[in-house]
């Protein structure tokens, strides 16, 4: 059990990376990716393939991914950014699925759908089993921190009025002197940059990686944590991940009690439940469990009373 | 002395119709330009081609000396042209004060290298922004709102918004698209006396589209009438008034 919930917390703090990415392009720049699983995946095997392949290190590993995330993700907004946002939704998708497709099929440099082996790991050679569960889970809930901070520090500042400036109506900071099309460059690259680097904390936490891995469930969970945490605020990121992630995980517990279905019948009812969670969600609290908060807490904390009113 | 705009034969076509039409003039810096005509003339569309937020089928436009044709709305804002839009496009999510303060020009922790590593350089230039904000939010008689999300002000209210971001990008050009519609008639006049404060103790230039003729006379020293596309009469205000053709354009609307 002990193990168990070290698992679930070791995919919470995973599932938290990719939410904190798509929170800072879609919560606050209002980019539409629907190709989170591309840009994970893409990192996944780009590490994989420099440990195994050349016999790089994992920190090398980690850091071709996050290169090879940022020039995809360079690719896909120079193709997409200055067209509507429909366009870039379009383009995010069909780009997992041409990524999906080359995992598939180019076998001499993923060994296809039986999966690409990772022995890697980052983790100190010569822990016992359980210390290198505990320490993967460290340097996945280590990364979810910095990422956090990051993201918070980039949601608090000028940079991030920005954003959510363009988000709102791209006209405005434009006619007050933004470079929109920069500043969504910037936060696509660098939010792709993240999941691919994530995608590169996975495979050397699972250790073989197969195409399965990165498909539309994933993305599915991804964009739920940010909507149902409140898209714009990085801590209702947080919840929203923890709260996608465990009740994903909990209804694992149905199986036993359904008899009458098979696996796969369990597994498309795990994701009536998160979606029928969703529904209610978007009913009736839209902005999510930790709204956006419109006014930064400096700015409260100097207020000055107006006198006069 | 270089105008500080000149547009030279702007023309604006939309599916076939020309909705600007070779429409050519300048403004003189520290001039107050009233642009009137009737309802769809072409005014909010010249003002779009004049912030490059369209780009003309035809014609050239200098601002402060330089070709700024086929510039970006971003690059006319830098070289010192701000507007307002006709229907206030106020940022909804982000307060009054936020909106604002996004105005600011050159604020170093809008960069991405700014925010992240030279935090104490964007502490300091956000503490001063957020001082003029306050004072431009003061001007305007918004300051009782400034932690309210814009999208709760009053109509009125937006179209003040409009004008204290403008106040806020320190442009040289200012161009107001009717920006006393909808805004109570004290306010009104307040706006009046802010803008030809604006205009005598900080050179600042405008052009006005303004319907309210009380208005354009207060103020405009020269007026620009345009009528289905094209610039119809220009001069002073009494010239302008007197001008048949000005005059038969508004009625041809009221009737
Ligand atoms: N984006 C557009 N597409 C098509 N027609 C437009 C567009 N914008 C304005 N028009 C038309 O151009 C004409 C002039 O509009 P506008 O510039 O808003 O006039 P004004 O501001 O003087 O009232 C109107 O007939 C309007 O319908
Ligand atoms: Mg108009």
């Amino acid at each position: 059990m002990d193990s168990y919930l070290v698992a679930i917390l070791t995919v919470a703090g995973i599932y938290l990376i990719l939410a904190l990415a798509l929170n800072l392009q879609f919560g606050l720049t209002g980019l539409i990716n629907f190709g989170v699983v591309g840009f994970y995946g893409l990192g996944a095997y780009a590490s994989g393939i420099a440990t195994e392949t050349f016999h790089a290190p994992f920190l090398a590993g980690l850091l071709a991914a996050l290169i090879i995330g940022a020039i995809a993700g360079a690719l896909v907004a120079l193709l997409s950014l200055r067209l509507s946002g429909d366009f870039l939704a379009i383009v995010t998708l069909g780009f997992a699925e041409t990524i999906r497709l080359v995992f598939n099929n180019e076998d001499w440099l993923t060994h296809g759908p039986s999966g690409f082996i990772i022995v890697t790991r980052p983790v100190i050679a010569g822990l016992s089993r359980t210390a290198t569960s505990w320490m993967v889970l460290g340097v996945i809930l280590l990364a979810a921190l910095l990422v956090l901070l990051l993201m918070m520090r980039l949601a608090d500042t000028p940079y991030g009025r920005v954003l959510r400036a363009v988000r709102e109506d791209d006209l405005v900071p434009a006619t007050l002197g933004k470079n929109i099309f920069m500043y969504r460059l910037q936060a696509f690259v660098l939010g792709s940059a993240i999941m691919a680097g994530t995608g590169s904390l996975y495979a050397h936490y699972v250790q073989t990686i197969t195409p399965d891995n990165f498909t539309t469930p994933v993305a599915i969970l991804v964009w739920m944590s940010v909507i149902v945490g409140g898209a714009g605020n990085m801590k209702g990121t947080v919840l929203g991940a923890l709260a996608v992630v465990f009740i994903y995980e909990g209804t694992r517990f149905i199986g036993p009690w359904l008899t009458m279905l098979d696996a796969e019948q369990i597994s498309a009812l795990r994701f009536i439940i998160i979606g029928v969670a969703l529904i209610l969600m978007i009913r009736f609290r839209p902005e999510g469990l930790l709204p956006e908060a419109y006014q930064r807490p400096a700015e409260a904390a100097s207020r000055i009373t107006p006198s006069k009113g | 002395m270089t105008p500080r705009l000149m547009a030279d034969g702007l023309t604006k076509r939309f599916s076939g119709t020309t909705v600007v039409d070779n429409v050519s003039f300048y403004v003189d810096p520290g001039q107050i330009v009233g642009l009137t005509g009737p309802n769809g003339a072409g005014k909010t569309t010249l003002f779009n081609l004049l912030s490059g937020v369209l780009k003309p089928d035809a014609g050239t436009l200098t601002v402060n000396g330089v070709d700024a044709t086929n510039l970006p709305p971003y690059r006319l804002a830098r070289l010192g042209l701000v507007r307002t839009f006709q229907l206030a496009r106020e940022l909804d999510r982000l307060s009054v004060l936020e909106n604002v303060q996004l105005a600011a020009r050159n604020n170093v922790g809008e960069s991405l290298t700014g925010a992240l590593f030279r935090p104490a350089a964007t502490r300091q230039a956000e503490q001063a922004i957020t001082q003029r904000a306050r004072e431009v939010l003061s001007l305007v008689s918004l300051s009782a709102h400034e932690s309210k999300p814009a999208a709760a002000l009053s109509g009125g209210q937006k179209k003040l918004l409009e004008l204290a971001r403008c106040l806020m990008a320190e442009a040289d050009i200012i161009l107001l698209d009717e920006i006393a519609a909808g805004v109570a008639p004290h306010l009104v006049e307040e706006i009046a006396v802010l803008i030809r404060r604006l205009n005598r103790e900080h050179g600042k230039t405008f052009v006005i589209i303004e319907h309210n003729i009380g208005f354009i006379r207060n103020l405009a020293s020269r007026v620009v009438v345009m009528a289905s596309g094209k610039v119809l009469a220009e001069g002073s205000f009494d010239h302008v008034a007197a001008d048949p053709a000005v005059v038969a354009s508004y009625l041809g609307q009221a009737a």
